[in-house]
């Protein structure tokens, strides 16, 4: 009878409490002792920013870096010759600190501030200069990143310690505008391959910028100091932690918690829940970026050989304007971003107000589905018996649209579109796949209709290029363009601003190239999405954005953001899981396995009596 | 020079023959099939591996230098350095010759070597998805047990009921419940555990990093436990319930012995058996990682590196981690073919 009761629970139990003796061990074991926590604990003076970083970083060496995250924290570790303004986006001084051209406009001097130092305390020479572009006209590898700046150079010398010339072949306009991280020589000429140096053995990294890399622990964390020494002023913050969250939402939870200062890459959504949070600014940013999408005008390589099987009725202007026509961007500003995001007509994005190019009224092709009907009527597109309109030569206007299928703004602009086109009757077959399928469509010329979108550095130089019909491929397959466009006048006005140093008429050209990609609705820019960002304001009292008003935080051009940002009253860096807790967790182990061990002890004393 | 004859070293050092094992033909054919086999898909994942990736849309030359100003001549300089300029045989060539060597290349995008990158985050993957399979399969044994035990009670249907409601739980989302009510605390009740990450930067001390990544593990490690060890109770209840009508339970009973000792001694190692495969397969996919909860919890391992490597697609990291991920998975299988002899008599050859 006695036995009959004992049973049910004793077998299970004891089983069961000798793992969960082994695990309690296992777990000191791997928890270690609590005394150790204070050697975690800060000195309460140092402050420590931390800032939360969702992409992995490719390479810490300037010279094979090309994700944003590595740039951006290039710029907080080297000086550049010059750097952005804040509140313009303006060429303003760097390591260089006056520069002049010459009278054939083909040479540069740059004149380097005598105050730059090495973070090991050797001087930042021009022969730092000489050494860096060199390495990157001479070196394939070294020009994997920013070779594209140093292909018009024809020789870099050193005229003294503080001063470079540099040797154009063809007048360069984006001379202010070379964003190549300075290198120390002493230290890299040791650098046997720059295919394979990733810069991330030796911490601290020897630089010259307002911070100084110390750690890098890869999808961990990125930690910079400040630089005391740096010319410009020290930061506020002593410290400067990137820590990586994988997950948008974990990200967003960490803000909340305070666990980090600073989210970037907010959703609509999450913007809006933030807001109403006390201790919490959102900031709301003027895009870089613009969403477009393009229109296969017939794919050709650079000799004009057609290849591809882009819709014959998109050759015709009048087709791709009515398109654009029957696209309401302001609808697709409100539904697809929650508002926010700017209705956009022309390439450049509003925060460069120099380059920015606005439509006239006149020539505006604004949303307008009646006229964009009564375009195609008379052109002779017409109806169907199933609604969908017939070219001329007896083509159906039906569409491929390519989109990215990880990026929800283009999507769901993808559902809209196609129910705009249908009003003009024109069929949209949605084509939601992989970023590598739209690529391939795109350099194969085999799509209709298809988005793209780019990140529109302070000098557009790069972006106006993609367009000319130098940019198309020699052979079918991938090319620098991104909608083969190619147009005479174009070309003509983009060399003419490539050569043109005087500001203001060089803007003035970049508009007229903008004018001509906007009525041929080849590129047809469809908004600029807002950055949202969003940081704690017990943490950072004051940051400076760019441009300023309505600028962002976060991957600035130029450091100006964390060596801006000034500590919060009362502001306690934590480190580490506090003291009562780790007391908490011991406390709480050592009961378990003492516990443990005396029923362990218990039963087995029985256990020879029992059976 | 001959040796010296040792004859009486040679007697003193031989093994106590108390209870000699000689290795029968049977075991060693039985053996050497397993390796043969083993190595046979071994070779077949490596041939499809290089194939498979190779299918996936997208050049990684673009996809890396996609939003960047980069030249003709840059993309050009990638290629060939990628090696992507030579023909497929050609390609395919230098990658069996690679793989033989056990070098698996350079990944594209962190123009590292692939076994460094694999080797930097296959501990914390271990570390996680090791704890969490080992304390699932813990829990689930016992719970599965005691289930079968009491087949029907309240204790039965609630340890079941809970089990499978949570298997059916979506990974990402229990995890991102647990990050909001633990890691962010509700009402009163601070925020208990990080919202992620493996560590907290700058901390230093071998004590402090153990006791630090361990407060991290925490949260993932209860919503992997959380999610699988349904698997586990579910098949040992199954395996007990079936064992439970067995003859030698009775006869067990009818020797005297108590109901505990016959449940741990007669019907819990017999039931064993088809939990052990599953403990071996799921041992193989552990350093496969669980990219959902990776990913939730910012966890440095494996799971996230394959997802950012198909992104690209980084083709020399793809196809290590899918060596690493299969053979990983052989191995266990191989292994659990060797013990199972081992563990069940009926089984040996």
């Amino acid at each position: 009878m006695t036995d009959h009761k004992a049973v049910g629970r004793t077998p299970r139990r004891r089983g069961f409490l000798r793992w969960l003796a082994a695990a309690a061990a296992a777990a000191l074991t791997v928890g270690g002792l609590p005394t150790a926590a204070a050697e975690t604990g800060d000195d309460g003076v140092t402050t420590t920013l931390t800032i939360a970083e969702s992409q992995p970083v490719d390479s810490l060496s300037p010279f094979l870096a090309q994700r944003v995250v590595s740039t951006s924290i290039h710029r907080l570790m080297y000086d550049y010759l010059t750097n952005y303004a804040p509140e313009t986006n303006a060429a303003v001084p760097g390591l260089a600190e006056s520069w002049q051209t010459s009278a054939d406009e083909l040479t540069w001097t740059y004149t380097l501030r005598d105050d730059a130092t090495w973070s090991d305390g050797e001087p930042v020479t021009a022969q730092d200069v000489v050494w860096t572009l060199t390495t990157m006209m001479t070196d394939e590898a070294a020009a994997t990143a920013n070779g594209n700046f140093v292909t018009n150079f024809e020789k870099v010398t050193a005229v003294d310690k503080r001063t470079v010339e540099i040797q154009l072949s063809q007048p360069q306009a984006t001379m202010l505008a070379l964003d190549i991280p300075i290198l120390p020589e002493h230290i890299w000429s040791d650098v046997e391959d720059f295919a394979t140096f990733n810069n991330d053995t030796d911490f601290p990294i020897v630089g010259n910028g307002p911070f100084i890399l110390t750690d890098y622990q890869p999808n961990q964390s990125i930690t910079l100091e400040a630089n005391p020494d740096y010319w410009r002023g020290a930061p506020k913050f002593d410290r400067l932690v990137f820590r990586y969250f994988n997950d948008q939402d974990a990200m967003v939870e960490a803000l909340r918690t305070g666990a980090v200062s600073f989210v970037a890459g907010l959703t609509p959504a999450q913007a809006d829940a933030l807001r109403g949070e006390g201790d919490i600014t959102v900031n709301a940013a003027n895009g870089k970026r613009f969403q477009a999408f393009t229109i296969n005008p017939g794919a050709t390589t650079v000799d004009g050989e057609e290849f591809g099987d882009g819709h014959p009725a998109l050759a015709d202007r009048v087709v791709r304007r009515a398109i654009v026509r029957a696209i309401d961007k302001e609808a697709l500003v409100d539904r697809v971003f929650g508002g926010y995001a700017e209705a956009a007509d022309g390439y450049i994005p509003s925060r460069y107000s120099d380059y920015h190019f606005e439509p006239e009224a006149d020539e505006r092709l604004g949303f307008d589905p009646r006229a964009a009907n009564a375009m195609l009527d008379e052109a002779g597109y017409t109806r169907g018996d199933d609604g969908i309109r017939v070219s001329p030569e007896g083509e159906r206007l039906s569409f491929r649209l390519h989109v990215h299928n990880n990026q929800p703004e283009n999507v769901q602009a993808a559902r809209f579109m196609t129910e705009w086109l249908a009003d003009i009757g024109i069929e949209i077959r949605g084509r939601y796949v992989d970023p590598g399928v739209v690529s391939d469509a795109l350099h194969a010329g085999e799509y209709d209709l298809i988005f793209t979108g780019w990140l529109v550095n302070p000098d557009p130089d790069y972006v106006l290029g993609i367009h000319t019909c130098d940019a198309l491929p020699t052979e079918p397959g991938a090319m620098r363009s991104d909608a083969y466009f190619c147009d005479e006048e174009y070309d003509r006005l983009y060399a003419q601003q490539l050569a043109e140093y005087d500001p203001a008429t060089r803007a003035e050209l970049i508009q007229r190239m903008q004018r001509i990609l906007y009525q041929e609705a080849v590129v047809n820019v469809l908004t600029y999405p807002d950055m949202l960002e969003a940081y704690r304001s017990d943490h950072i009292a004051a940051i400076q954005v760019q441009p300023e008003p309505g600028g962002n935080i976060a991957h600035q051009d130029g450091y100006w953001s964390w060596w801006s940002a000034a500590p919060a009253e009362g502001l306690t860096s934590e480190s580490g899981p506090s003291t009562v807790l780790i007391v908490g967790i011991t406390i709480c182990s050592l009961l378990v396995v003492t516990g443990t061990a005396l029923v362990v002890r218990h039963r087995r004393a029985t256990a020879e009596d029992r059976e | 020079m001959s040796a010296p004859p040792r004859p009486h070293t040679e007697r003193a050092a031989a093994p106590p023959r108390r209870r000699q094992w000689r290795p029968r033909a049977g075991t060693l054919r039985y053996i050497g099939g397993r390796l043969l086999s083993s190595a046979v898909s071994l070779l077949a994942v490596m041939v499809t591996g290089f194939f498979l990736f190779r299918i996936l849309p997208g050049d990684p030359v673009l996809a890396m230098t996609r939003g960047r100003a980069v030249t003709v001549e840059q993309l050009a300089q990638l290629r060939r350095e990628f090696g992507l300029d030579q023909p497929l045989p050609q390609q395919f060539l230098d990658y069996c010759l690679g793989v033989l060597r056990l070098d698996m290349g350079m990944s594209y995008q962190y123009r590292a070597p692939v076994s460094e990158l694999i080797g930097a985050r296959l501990w914390p993957t271990v570390l996680l998805v090791g704890t969490a399979t080992v304390l699932a399969a813990i829990l689930g044994l016992w719970l599965g047990t005691r289930a079968a035990w009491r087949r029907g009670s309240a204790t039965d249907r609630l340890n079941t009921g809970l089990a499978l409601t949570l298997w059916s739980v979506p990974t990402f989302w229990l995890g991102l419940l647990l990050i909001a009510a633990l890691a962010t605390g509700i009402g009163p009740m601070p925020g208990l555990f990080p919202p992620g990450g493996m560590m907290t930067p700058g901390t230093t001390g071998t004590l402090a990093v153990a006791v630090d990544v361990a407060h991290h593990m925490v949260l993932p490690v209860t919503t992997m436990v959380a999610v699988v060890y349904a698997q586990y109770l579910m098949i040992m209840r199954s395996s007990l319930l079936d064992e439970l009508g067995g003859d030698y339970l009775v006869t067990a009973r009818a020797k005297g012995l108590r109901n505990d000792l016959v449940l741990r001694r007669h019907a819990v190692p017999n039931a064993l058996l088809p939990t052990v495969t599953l403990i071996f397969l799921n041992l193989g996919q552990v350093v496969a990682g669980t990219i959902l909860v990776e990913t939730v919890f910012s966890w440095p391992g494996l799971g996230t590196l394959f997802y950012e490597a198909l992104k690209v697609p980084d083709l020399p990291l793809v196809q290590g981690l899918f060596i690493v991920f299969s053979a990983s998975v052989i191995v266990m299988n191989l292994f659990a073919d060797l013990v199972y002899p081992v563990l069940d008599p009926r089984v040996r050859p």
